[in-house]
């Protein structure tokens, strides 16, 4: 009996360290993010980071503003997220309102698939065929640009938008279209007048959600856009992600130096941007579910 | 206009819509597939790279991703059946549990790269495991939580709750109920969140980039502290930079990742099935 209870005492003590690992990971995430990025702000302002017009992280002096940063990962989340939420919303609704079961259970699997090939697998289909059919319709010297980045962004987006939105449109009460029908109705006029309504704080969320999708994605973007970290002028040139930054750089840095510094940096910066589009997706979740 | 017209036409338009969605997926499958297929041979899928990784076979990268997927899940596993258990049979509804859902929520959120960069910095530089598998696998570990945690929590969920009434009812104590009235009836859907998880580890890239992958190692691992090769990072090296490359070579190795990723999504769906047809 005693040796059960002590048992349990531990067996119990684990659950509940498990149960709180992740506040525990989330803060550790940050604070080590912190601890080797806080080392460039001896020697770079924050503001001049932040506004900085040039990346030059090996050019002596370096100069480390990423601006270029950021409007490049803004140029291709906007491309994508204009092309994925319309698709991806028109979709969810086929898929939740038209579809039969039957076609219904091919497309979710298809979408679940989608979301299943890893970012590395499309970055390289969308090299092999949607980079030189870029440059051939364009006309342009490379197709490496942020349109490709754009579009295989918003293909990789979609099971995200699609997945949240069908839910929340099946989550809209029953009592809200029929009452609709029994007011004479058609189906469509039921869905954009009605359900869209009772649904669209799901939509924003799924929205939301792929909008951080986008932005976090790594390896797809670094292999289309062509990693030029200049201030993009259109859709149709080389423009380079924070992420993309990272994952490029990190590997040619030197521990402790600058450089290494101004990319757990970068590093900080997505994750306040993550953090802050996931807190507020939330938010939109929960007013759907009430 | 009349008002069927207009149904037609937007219905037309949703389709259309999910075509556009759904077409490029089966074309891409098709590609890999048909493209690839010419690559795969025993040799291909058994064998050492050659000739600056323009001929042999991926082997090497196979075995990096077995054990880098297989350390990654020893570790978020029970921590994350244990943390959804907490979260499902434990928790009170109070400021700590909203803490923790956030918690979850953006540990699902954050940048793969990101993971990248904390690996680095915590599991290589502080804990000095160096670039090596131990750092990967945890690095994947941290990053797959979110779905075990998510997943288990929904197959605890789904236990009716007469379940536990009978068993305290009983005289048993909390953990003796979750034990054996919750938890075995909840393990093909543990069963399905794990094996989406190492779908998921397996195909990521940027989280190993700086904390385990190698652009080409000789042997095989010996050690959890050895450098890896991996699938993924290995596809990445050989698109990008490699020149004059057999087209049929990058695509085989697309497919042997994709074909992998897709047959554990693939088990893991058929788990799912099977047990929702079961009622209790």
């Amino acid at each position: 009996m005693l040796f059960r209870k002590i048992k349990e005492f531990f067996i119990e003590q684990l659950i509940f360290f498990s149960g709180i690992a992740s506040i525990v990971f989330v803060l550790l995430i940050f604070f080590f993010l912190l601890k080797e990025g806080l080392g460039l702000f001896k020697t770079v302002g924050l503001w001049d980071f932040l506004s900085g017009q040039f990346w030059y992280p090996i050019s002596d002096p370096p100069k480390f503003g990423i601006l270029p940063l950021i409007l490049g990962s803004l140029v291709v989340t906007l491309g994508a997220i204009v092309i994925a939420v319309p698709l991806g919303i028109a979709a969810a609704f086929y898929i939740a309102e038209v579809a039969s079961p039957r076609v219904r259970d091919v497309l979710k699997s298809l979408i679940e698939i989608l979301s299943a090939i890893p970012s590395v697998v499309l970055g390289f289909i969308g090299m092999m065929t949607l980079v030189p059919f870029i440059k051939w319709i364009f006309d342009l010297p490379t197709g490496l640009t942020a349109l490709a980045g754009s579009l295989l962004l918003a293909f990789m987006a979609l099971p995200t938008i699609i997945s949240i939105s069908e839910d929340s449109i099946n989550a809209v009460p029953r009592e809200y279209k029929e009452g609709a029908i029994a007011l004479g109705a058609t189906h469509w006029q039921t869905l954009y007048r009605v359900t869209i309504f009772g649904a669209l704080p799901g939509i924003i969320a799924a929205s939301m959600l792929g909008v951080g999708r986008v932005i976090g994605e790594t390896m797809a973007v670094m292999m289309l856009t062509g990693n030029a970290a200049v201030i993009p002028q259109s859709l149709l040139e080389p423009v380079r992600t924070l992420t993309a930054t990272i994952a490029a750089e990190m590997g040619e840095t030197v521990k402790g130096s600058e450089h290494f510094y101004a990319l757990f940096v970068i590093g900080i910066v997505l994750f306040v941007i993550s953090f802050a589009i996931n807190v507020t997706a939330d938010v939109f979740l929960h007013k759907n579910r009430k | 206009m009349n008002v069927q017209i207009k149904q037609k036409i937007g219905f037309g338009v949703l389709f259309a819509a999910t075509l556009l969605v759904v077409v490029p997926i089966v074309a891409i499958i098709g590609l890999i597939i048909t493209k690839g297929w010419s690559a795969i041979s025993w040799e291909f899928l058994f064998s050492m790279p050659k000739d600056g990784m323009r001929a042999g076979g991926v082997f090497p990268a196979i075995v990096g991703t077995f054990y880098l997927v297989s350390g990654a899940i020893l570790f978020s596993l029970p921590i994350g059946v244990m943390a959804a258990i907490y979260l499902n049979e434990y928790a009170k509804d109070n400021a700590l549990t909203r803490l923790i859902n956030l918690a979850i929520i953006n540990l699902a959120g954050v940048s793969s790269v990101v993971y990248g960069l904390f690996g680095l910095s915590l599991f290589v530089v502080f804990f000095k495991f160096g670039v090596s598998i131990i750092s990967g696998s945890l690095t994947l570990g941290i990053m797959t939580l979110p779905v075990i945690i998510t997943t288990t929590r929904e197959a605890l969920r789904a236990v009716p709750k007469s379940f536990r009434q009978v068993s305290f009812s009983l005289g048993a104590t909390r953990w003796q109920t979750v034990r054996h009235s919750v938890l075995p009836f909840a393990l093909p859907g543990i069963l399905t969140g794990a094996i989406l998880s190492i779908g998921r580890a397996a195909g990521e890239t940027a989280p190993i980039l700086f904390t385990v992958a190698a652009f080409y190692v000789p042997d095989l691992p010996k050690s959890p502290f050895d450098q890896t090769m991996a699938l993924p990072y290995h596809l990445y090296i050989i698109s990008t930079q490699i020149p004059n490359i057999r087209e049929d070579y990058r695509y085989g190795t697309a497919l042997v990742l994709v074909g992998l990723v897709l047959i554990v999504n693939i088990s893991a769906t058929i788990v799912r099935a099977r047990y929702r047809r079961k009622k209790w």
